[in-house]
């Protein structure tokens, strides 16, 4: 990397553990888990082990205590190795804030502990089949029956569907409401008329997995209501603004994944009696992808610490971060493939799955158009 | 119920360089790591301290240059580590080692459990835990593919060549383990910030009330009568040249040795 960061000594040891585990517990099978479409756990229980489900969770109920920066270090060098894994861990977080912002005292002690020490994965479900960028026209429903309420409807494409324990689930309890009238709850696995589909087959992320959620008649104690009736699009806005940068930080590792692969091969490839790196097309295609990935980094690990600095209005910030990011690595994947030719083009090597997994990073969490609505909405109001 | 697990430091081996004229390792400049069966050890033993809620020990005598590995151990599972280390320790044999760990053992006493690898990497002779358990006067089993506690007895699994073993003995016993397994887990975050922090506790012979005489060199009755390197009759054949022609090459080699059909 051309542009060094300072850490402290307690992020640099987060950094170096990351990559322990990807050496580890990834880079040997990560070809092999997105060939198979698989998921396995195992890096997901080492995740766990190393107490880094807990990055986000305070202190007081078992966490590291960290702030986004943290989480977008983690996030950043795990999708290096991975990004269908990185999602996997990903999603848990997406999952944790608002249990972390929103919880009260006893739904945090009865969760957040078991979420730190990696034992109860997390997923978050908003999206529905007629409800994607327009969030706002879900039609789940929550129906509340005396000590109860009852969930009916579907979600769709949520990752961690089917392995998570923990499910924060946007439904409408007052549908005449409309949007005003959504609520965020907690399912728990194994709760009656709650279920996954099946696995959806996908261009990349293979290693994640995405199901549908299934709510048929869903009975849940009343208690499972996060914050109060009608805040569940607060509560959900809220997570993403949170988590995006996370998203961004995806972006991050998976081309500098991406452009080590590519950058060694070109150095190395002889075409015309010297390595295809001699030729000015390429090696500047280098000095942009560079200046490009360092851009967003600037980007990403900026706004991660504005928002641990104790930010109020960063839904423009994160939106960018996670745009930029996102864009720039899709392009940085993209010429990764075309300097490395056909050798970028085969299955045997990665970068031709980094260019898949990295599609994913423009639509999910709120697709990137989605992302520059947001930062023209912030920014006319600063510019009135 | 308290485990002590013994670790080894074994060096890397692609740092490890042999001296050409007497042919033994130079293990000053080589890196160490854990013993890879030290590692199942400890696996075996945050296996059990979950199960259990045991404390877990871990020692290792050599020299400071093993104090990460003891740092590992605890950032696994140990709850303590010792670092067992003198100048009279150099140059153990099997028999001095055995004597430096089990009088360790002896001063962490009371434990139930004492757990090893069932060989190192570089010594390979698989003798240290039974010889230590032998100085104990203890039980030992080795080749142990899993181990648990039942009605306060414990229970091993000793893969044999006819199956598997099952054991029971009264604890405290010595185990050294085999257990092949499919998961390792990493160092705890947590972990490794609290032990950046933590004294190292170093026995030396003194503390450990051991005669000189008995340890290190002068204790070990093995002498290396010497090292030679083997050299191999079949002398193996290099090729080079383009894959291609290599390729038909073999195969007419196989065809002709009759590993292949014609
Ligand atoms: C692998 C994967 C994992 C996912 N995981 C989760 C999860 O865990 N939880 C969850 O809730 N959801 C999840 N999603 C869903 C994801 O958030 C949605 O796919 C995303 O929000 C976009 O919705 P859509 O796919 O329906 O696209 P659409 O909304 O149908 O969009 C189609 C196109 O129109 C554009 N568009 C739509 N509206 C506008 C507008 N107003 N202005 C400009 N352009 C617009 C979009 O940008 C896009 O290009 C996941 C999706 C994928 C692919
Ligand atoms: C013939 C011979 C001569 C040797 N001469 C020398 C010499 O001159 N100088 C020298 O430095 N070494 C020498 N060694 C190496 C050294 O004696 C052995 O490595 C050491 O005694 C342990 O034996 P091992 O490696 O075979 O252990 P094994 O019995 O194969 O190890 C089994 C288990 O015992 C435990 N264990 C072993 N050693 C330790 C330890 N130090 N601390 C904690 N736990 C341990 C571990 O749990 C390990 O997994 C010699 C070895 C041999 C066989």
């Amino acid at each position: 990397m051309l542009v060094k960061y300072s850490l402290t000594e307690e992020q640099s040891l987060l950094v170096e553990l990351i990559k322990r585990i990807g050496e580890e517990y990834i880079a040997p099978f990560a070809l092999e888990w997105d060939e198979k479409e698989s998921f396995d756990n195992r890096p997901i229980r080492a995740l766990a082990d190393a107490d880094l489900f807990g990055i986000i969770v305070p202190k007081e109920y078992g966490g590291l205590g960290m702030g986004v920066f943290e989480m977008c270090l983690a996030v950043e060098w795990l999708s290096y190795y991975c990004a269908g894994v990185s999602t996997t861990y990903a999603a848990s977080f997406l999952g944790a804030y608002p249990l972390i912002l929103f919880g009260n005292e006893k739904q945090k002690e009865k969760y957040l502990p078991d979420i730190a020490r990696g034992k109860k994965l997390c997923a978050f479900a908003l999206t529905e089949p007629q409800a994607g960028s327009d969030a706002f026209g879900i039609k789940t429903t929550a129906r509340k029956e005396g000590d109860y309420y009852v969930l009916n409807g579907v979600k769709q494409w949520i990752t961690n569907g089917g392995l998570a324990d923990i499910n924060i689930v946007i439904a409408l309890t007052d549908p005449a409401k409309g949007p005003r009238g959504a609520s965020a709850f907690i399912v728990e696995k194994g709760d009656p008329g709650f279920s996954a589909g099946k696995k959806e087959k996908k261009l990349g992320l293979r290693s994640s997995v995405t199901t549908d959620l299934i709510f048929n008649d869903c009975k849940i104690p009343a208690d499972r209501l996060l914050s109060r009736e009608g805040m569940g699009f607060m509560v959900a806005l809220k997570t993403l603004d949170y988590a995006r940068c996370g998203a961004g930080a995806q972006a991050l590792g998976v081309a500098q994944a991406a452009l080590e692969v590519s950058i060694k091969h070109a150095k190395k490839r002889i075409q015309f009696g010297q390595p295809v790196y001699n030729f000015q097309a390429v090696s500047h295609t280098f000095a942009e992808m560079t200046m490009r990935l360092e851009a967003s980094r600037a980007l990403v690990y900026q706004v991660a610490k504005f928002i641990d600095a104790g930010a109020k209005d960063f839904s423009g910030a994160s939106a960018m971060a996670k745009c930029f990011a996102t864009d720039q690595a899709m392009w940085i994947c993209e010429r990764a493939i075309q300097m490395m030719g056909g050798y970028g083009y085969m299955r045997d090597y990665p970068v031709q799955k980094f260019f898949r997994d990295v599609k994913c990073l423009q639509i999910y969490e709120g697709t990137n158009e989605i992302q520059k609505n947001v930062i023209a909405r912030e920014l006319s109001k600063v510019y009135k | 119920m308290r485990i002590i697990v013994s670790i080894k430091g074994v060096p890397k081996l692609e740092t490890v360089k042999v001296d050409p004229e007497t042919h033994t390792l130079r293990r000053e400049s080589a890196e160490l790591m854990l013993n890879p069966f030290d590692r199942s050890a400890l696996e075996i033993a945050a296996r059990l301290k979950e199960k259990y809620h045991a404390e877990v020990i871990a020692i290792s005598m050599g020299p400071p240059n093993v104090i990460p590995l003891l740092r590992e151990a605890y950032s696994i599972c140990a709850d303590r580590i010792i670092l067992l280390s003198d100048r009279a320790f150099a140059g153990a044999d099997t028999l001095a080692t055995s004597r430096v760990l089990a009088q360790a053992i002896k001063k962490l006493a009371p434990f139930d459990l004492v757990l090893m690898g069932l060989k190192s990497a570089d010594g390979e002779t698989a003798q240290v835990p039974p010889e230590t358990a032998a100085l104990l006067g203890i039980p030992s089993i080795t080749n142990v593919k899993d181990l648990f506690f039942e009605d306060k007895k414990i229970i091993a699994l000793r893969e044999t060549e006819y199956g598997l073993e099952e054991l029971e003995a009264e604890p405290p016993i010595v185990a050294s383990l085999y257990p092949k397994l499919d998961y390792f887990r990493p160092p705890s975050f947590k972990r490794l910030l609290e032990v950046k922090n933590r004294e190292l506790e170093i026995w030396s012979a003194k503390d450990l009330e051991l005669s000189i005489e008995k340890l290190g060199l002068s204790g070990s009755p093995t002498r290396v009568s010497g090292v030679f390197e083997k050299k191999f009759a079949d002398k193996g054949e290099i090729w080079e040249g383009e894959p291609e022609e290599l390729a038909k090459r073999l195969i007419t080699l196989l065809k002709e040795k009759g590993f292949l059909k014609a």
